[in-house]
């Protein structure tokens, strides 16, 4: 698009503040590293205390790196979701992606033990949930992605996805009430989110989902830009609409499906931080808004997360709370401020 | 009606409705290039219906329509983008957008897979804001501007997407007298000094038959269409609205209401 105003400045800032919550995302946990120890770890140096070299290494760095990948890359399905339906309120939640999630992931920890002579404690572990999870949000995917063919209204398809939401929250609310206390229980801290428990192949393999999503993206710009005046221009300017809608689609379901079986249905980043991201970069232009909703997405995590984890504490909250308690108040705060949500 | 080379559009016996719903049938004109056209008829007559058909958003029952020659059918979406540029009654999606942005996606079908200008995509935005008044509001957002900018900001788009054809919905409605006749106005430069063909529908009938080259009217019948001298010379104006409530003045071109 006509964009004159260069952006230069504001991605340097995002990219200096990425570095600094990152340094300080690190540095803080329930043992006290000395921040230059942080420093020399990172630099390859040895620690004078080898316990800390583990912790950095195995605990600090991956949980930092799952922390900018699903930050950012549910701020990015928030951003497709919201162009794609026209709707300044669209996020992965709404689509149905993350409810279908949480129903593979119920299904597998208080489903299962609803069947007569089935024992659950022999196969539930992390990996099986994150794969009930994503099985669950494909399932949803596919169902949403066949309606969407059918359905040329995306204003019909918004409602379609907000029914499955109910449906399948509906389903785990029954499997709820007749699931022992302990199954509810590791449902419940599912749900909680968490994004500290991932081993070194598991930010792997989520990184690599989050690339492709990220590369999807990146193909469907010009697409997102002519979707901005609507169906029938985007169609009189020679886009695809079917072809286009189905790459957007995909997109936003390998991030967010992927994201929430790994991490838990994490909520409110994709709904807030376009919005927020708009503040600073005030352009709808996709080339800037997809680099700029990751990097912010991925400081808002951080940050998050370092609120989570309460300093100089031992217990960690639930993550899902916490971006509930940062991103609402912000939503509302944009709301009473430009008095309508543009998107 | 021989089909001539300098026909940019021509339209042959077309049926035209939703599924075998016909809404208006027996439509035949042709425009040539740097023609302004109205399509005009009471409500319900298939104006909208008749332009749908001919930027492809919905299909024809029967009948030709050929647009630089090709049957509207053959060229793919991309190579249509090329050919005709569409101004719908709908409000963009986004009302963030800024009016260079928007005007800038017009070059979309010429642009490469991330959408980045040349500079001679460059030079056309700038030419169409020039020519639609709109370089002091190009940094402005879309729900700043009021009807009348926002209706010019998308016929910039559209002539900034270069194409020989161009068709527009009703372009001149929700607009006060002045607004219709500096967009009408506008409208018309663009055809004779850029040689566009344009076609638009409108219920200004008067401000169309002092404005435009050509006119089709809608009437359900015979679909009459010519000049607006040949129109008014054999009495189709007459017919286009009951006559005991207005009545077709010859001389001033325009409609009264019977006392």
């Amino acid at each position: 698009m006509g964009q004159s105003r260069s952006y230069t400045f504001s991605f340097l800032l995002l990219g200096v503040a990425l570095l600094l919550s990152l340094l300080l995302n690190i540095s803080s946990g329930s043992v006290t590293i000395p921040f230059s120890s942080i420093i020399s770890a990172l630099s390859g140096g040895s620690l004078e205390v080898e316990s800390w070299n583990y912790i950095i290494w195995n605990f600090r760095i991956p949980k930092a790196l799952t922390a900018i990948l699903v930050g950012g890359g549910l701020s990015l399905s928030g951003l497709l979701m919201q162009t794609l339906f026209r709707n300044p309120l669209a996020g992965p939640f709404v689509l149905g992606i993350s409810s279908g999630a949480s129903l593979g992931a119920a299904l597998l920890l208080m489903g299962f033990a609803l069947l007569p002579g089935m024992s659950i404690l022999g196969f539930v572990n992390d990996i099986s949930v994150a794969i009930a999870a994503s099985i669950g949000s494909f399932l949803v995917l596919l169902v949403v992605m066949l309606v969407a063919n059918r359905i040329k209204d995306t204003m019909a398809l918004l409602i379609i996805g907000l029914m499955f939401g109910s449906i399948t929250s509906a389903l785990v609310s029954v499997m709820a009430y007749f699931t022992s206390a302990e199954n509810l229980q590791r449902f419940i801290f599912w749900s909680f989110g968490s994004i500290g428990n991932l081993s070194g192949n598991q930010v792997a393999l989520l990184g690599s989902i989050v690339g492709i999503g990220l590369v999807l993206s990146i193909l469907s710009m010009k697409q997102l830009n002519a979707f901005l005046l609507g169906d029938n221009y985007a169609r009189s300017l020679g886009i695809s609409i079917k072809k286009s809608r189905l790459l957007i689609i995909t997109a936003t379901g390998i991030l967010a499906g992927g994201i929430t079986s790994f991490a838990g249905p994490i909520a409110f980043v994709g709904l807030a931080v376009p919005h927020l991201t708009r503040q600073i970069f005030d352009t709808m232009e996709h080339r800037v808004l997809i680099p700029a909703v990751f990097l912010y997405g991925a400081i808002l995590m951080l940050l998050c997360d370092l609120i989570a984890q309460l300093p100089n504490s031992a217990s960690v909250l639930p993550i899902n709370a916490i971006t509930s308690l940062v991103g609402g108040p912000m939503v509302i705060w944009l709301l009473v401020r430009k008095r309508k949500m543009l998107f | 009606m021989a089909h001539d080379k300098k026909h940019s559009v021509w339209v042959q016996g077309l049926s035209i409705g939703y599924g075998t719903k016909v809404v208006a049938s027996k439509i035949d004109f042709s425009l040539a290039e740097g023609e302004l056209c109205a399509v005009i008829g009471v409500n319900g007559a298939g104006k909208s219906t008749l332009l749908r058909t001919l930027c492809r958003l919905q299909s024809k029952i029967s009948g030709n329509i050929f647009m630089m020659d090709h049957p509207l059918e053959s060229p793919t979406a991309a190579q249509l983008a090329k050919i005709l540029s569409v101004v719908l009654t709908e409000q963009p999606a986004s009302k963030n957008l800024r009016v260079q942005e928007l005007i800038a996606l017009g070059r979309q079908p010429y642009t490469n897979w991330v959408g980045s200008l040349t500079p001679s995509d460059k030079i056309l935005v700038q030419d169409s804001l020039k020519a639609f008044l709109l370089e002091e509001l190009r940094h402005q957002k879309c729900h700043e501007l009021s009807d009348g900018q926002l209706q010019r900001v998308f016929i910039a788009r559209a002539m900034a997407q270069d194409t020989p054809i161009i068709v527009l919905d009703e372009p001149t409605t929700h607009l006060d007298l002045y607004h219709k006749v500096q967009i009408l106005k506008m409208m018309q430069q663009l055809a004779h000094q850029n040689k566009k063909t344009i076609l638009f529908t409108t219920h200004e009938i008067d401000l169309a038959i002092q404005l435009c080259d050509k006119i089709l009217i809608l009437d359900g019948r015979e679909n009459p269409f010519g000049t607006p001298e040949e129109l008014i010379q054999q009495k189709h104006f007459e017919h286009l609205f009951p006559s005991e409530m207005v009545e077709f003045d010859e001389k001033t071109g325009s409609f009264k209401v019977k006392k």
